[in-house]
């Protein structure tokens, strides 16, 4: 019998077939050299469905390596089914070391969340993207938004955030709040809350963003200006919770709502991660942003 | 006095125009299509200026070729030939017809304004009547919401719009209402050019005689130099000084309003002239 080394092992390391993730490599390195912009890339088939986080996915295997250390969360939690699949799909396909700390991961691939304890420069962060069209509500068409992009006609945009305050005395936008990313293109923070909006200003780390089922890479490089959009008199807020954490007592972070079964509600941190370490009483290092500061404590 | 807006040549045709399209087309032939390469000719030749606080006519049957020339001049069509200045932009050293997408973006944001015959082609209608003037201000670089809404509620008031619908979907209004807040989109940035392509095609007379009236008082008030494309004579006579005529594309005759009325010299003019009611 002939024996055929070649098929020895199933699959390739991380998935992904070696020129696909050179294809990939090359965009993102676009995407990082017009920050903000979003560069389309082949999106190839991965054993979930488009949608449920392959361009994230796409992006976190083909910058892998065999040294890198892996996180993952899903709205905060490491424990969620999104990312625990994820996480064990990783790991099978790499044999990389996964990890839950925050500290100890160099690629941290995350679903509508940035991680409270602050991200440093030997990191990268890789959002999973729904939708990376910010102007998408305003406009349907997809080449007449490439052409809005092209000629920074952002009007639309600004007249939707004007209508908003209008009808609601305020700008409605919980999650995805668009961001104007180096003084030029209108960027979707993939749908972070508010609350993660202005750590991605003059951050210190890499943000990568892939979205599989649009086909678009985009990304904000280390140290880039990101501004939220806002009038002169009408600007940028961050959530407000009213109560702290029901389990450290702590208001600087990211709050989960819960409904108790008496019907009374109270306050969790939602970066699950952040929160362990708060109990066991470890010194975590936040983000630091002016509208975090501005927290009473 | 220097000319505020000189085109040269303007020219749109549709299809593969032949060796002798331009010939084999207009008036004297009797058509606009090219009886070679069945290319349509949608205007050609068109020169003409304008000059500061000036109010011109095009007049016209339809598809003579009037709205065209509006639509090319405000970027709403790519022209086949013929250039333009505007004094405002360069001081008029620069073909506008030239410039790029950002540019003519510009031009038409700051210089110019456009009320069409379709409100729903002049403005959003899913944005509200204040929604609509914002964008005009916005995308002259206004970014602070109360005066935003204070220079939108001076323009509605001042285009006879119930200030209290400022933020109603125009969807809600009366053609005459939405013809209104059109206007008062155009004029937000006080533009010297204002285009009135056909703006009262379409409603009734007692409300098109008000919006007349709104836009005589506003070409007096704020000098503002207009092109008034119209089927209709009558309105020709009550807005503009000088009158151009087309016909299959071409301009037939030019001259004062009241001239080219009292005693028109182009056959198509005296047809037009005897069978206003």
């Amino acid at each position: 019998m002939i024996e055929n080394k070649k098929y020895s092992r199933r699959y390739n390391f991380a998935f992904i077939d070696e020129s696909t993730k050179k294809e990939i490599r090359r965009k993102l390195l676009k995407a990082v050299a017009i920050p903000g912009y979003q560069v389309p890339y082949s999106s190839p088939e991965m054993p979930i469905s488009r949608g449920w986080g392959t361009g994230g996915l796409h992006v976190t295997l083909a910058i892998i390596g065999r040294e890198d250390v892996f996180k993952i969360i899903d709205q905060g939690s490491d424990a969620s089914v999104n990312a625990c699949n994820l996480r064990e799909f990783v790991e099978s396909m790499t044999g990389c070391k996964t990890t839950y700390d925050t500290r100890e991961a160099t690629i941290i691939q995350t679903r509508h969340r940035i991680t409270e304890e602050v991200l440093e420069d030997h990191q990268i962060f890789v959002f999973q993207v729904p939708q990376p069209e910010p102007l998408r509500g305003v406009e349907r068409y997809e080449y007449k938004t490439r052409l809005m992009h092209g000629e920074a006609d952002y009007a639309k945009m600004w007249v939707s955030l004007y209508e908003s305050f209008v009808q609601h005395g305020d700008i409605m936008l919980g999650a995805g709040y668009p961001v104007k990313v180096n003084g030029r293109y209108i960027m979707a923070p993939s749908p972070i809350p508010r609350w993660d909006v202005p750590n991605l200003n003059h951050a210190r780390t890499l943000y990568l963003f892939g979205a599989g089922r649009e086909k678009r890479l985009y990304a904000v490089p280390p140290h880039t200006t990101v501004e939220p959009l806002e009038f002169e008199d009408v600007l940028f807020k961050i959530e407000k919770f009213g109560l702290p954490c029901a389990k450290t007592g702590y208001r600087k972070a990211f709050l989960d709502e819960l409904f108790l079964d008496d019907g009374s509600k109270e306050y969790v941190i939602n970066d699950s991660n952040f929160m362990d370490k708060m109990e066991l009483g470890m010194d975590v290092q936040q983000f630091v942003n002016p509208y975090l500061q501005k927290i009473v404590e | 006095m220097s000319t505020l807006l000189e085109v040269r040549n303007l020219t749109k045709i549709y299809g593969e125009p032949g060796e002798h399209t331009l010939e084999r087309t207009g008036p004297r032939a009797g058509t606009n299509i090219c009886p070679d390469t069945e290319a349509i000719v949608a205007c050609a030749n068109v020169s003409f200026d304008l000059y500061p606080g000036e109010v011109l006519g095009i007049v016209g049957e339809s598809g003579s070729g009037k709205s065209t020339v509006v639509k090319l001049l405000y970027f709403d069509m790519e022209r086949t030939l013929g250039s333009a200045w505007l004094k405002p932009y360069l001081d008029g050293h620069s073909d506008i017809l030239d410039a790029s997408g950002q540019q003519k973006r510009y031009i038409r944001n700051y210089l110019m304004g456009m009320v069409y015959q379709n409100p729903r082609d002049g403005l959003n209608f899913r944005f509200t009547s204040g929604g609509n003037i914002a964008e005009k201000l916005i995308m002259a670089g206004h970014m602070h919401v109360g005066k935003i809404r204070e220079r939108a509620s001076f323009l509605l008031d001042r285009t006879e719009v119930p200030v209290r619908r400022m933020d109603d979907l125009p969807s809600s209004f009366s053609g005459g209402m939405q013809q209104r807040v059109q206007i008062a989109k155009a004029i937000a940035n006080n533009p010297p050019l204002l285009f009135l392509d056909e703006v009262t095609t379409g409603l009734d007379v007692s409300v098109q005689a008000r919006v007349l009236d709104l836009i005589r008082e506003l070409q007096q008030e704020l000098g503002i130099a207009m092109i008034v494309v119209s089927h209709d004579l009558s309105v020709i006579r009550m807005l503009t000084d000088r009158t151009l005529v087309m016909k299959h594309g071409r301009i037939v005759e030019s001259g004062l309003t009241d001239q080219i009325l009292q005693d028109p010299q182009h056959a198509y003019t005296q047809l037009l002239v005897s069978s206003l009611l």
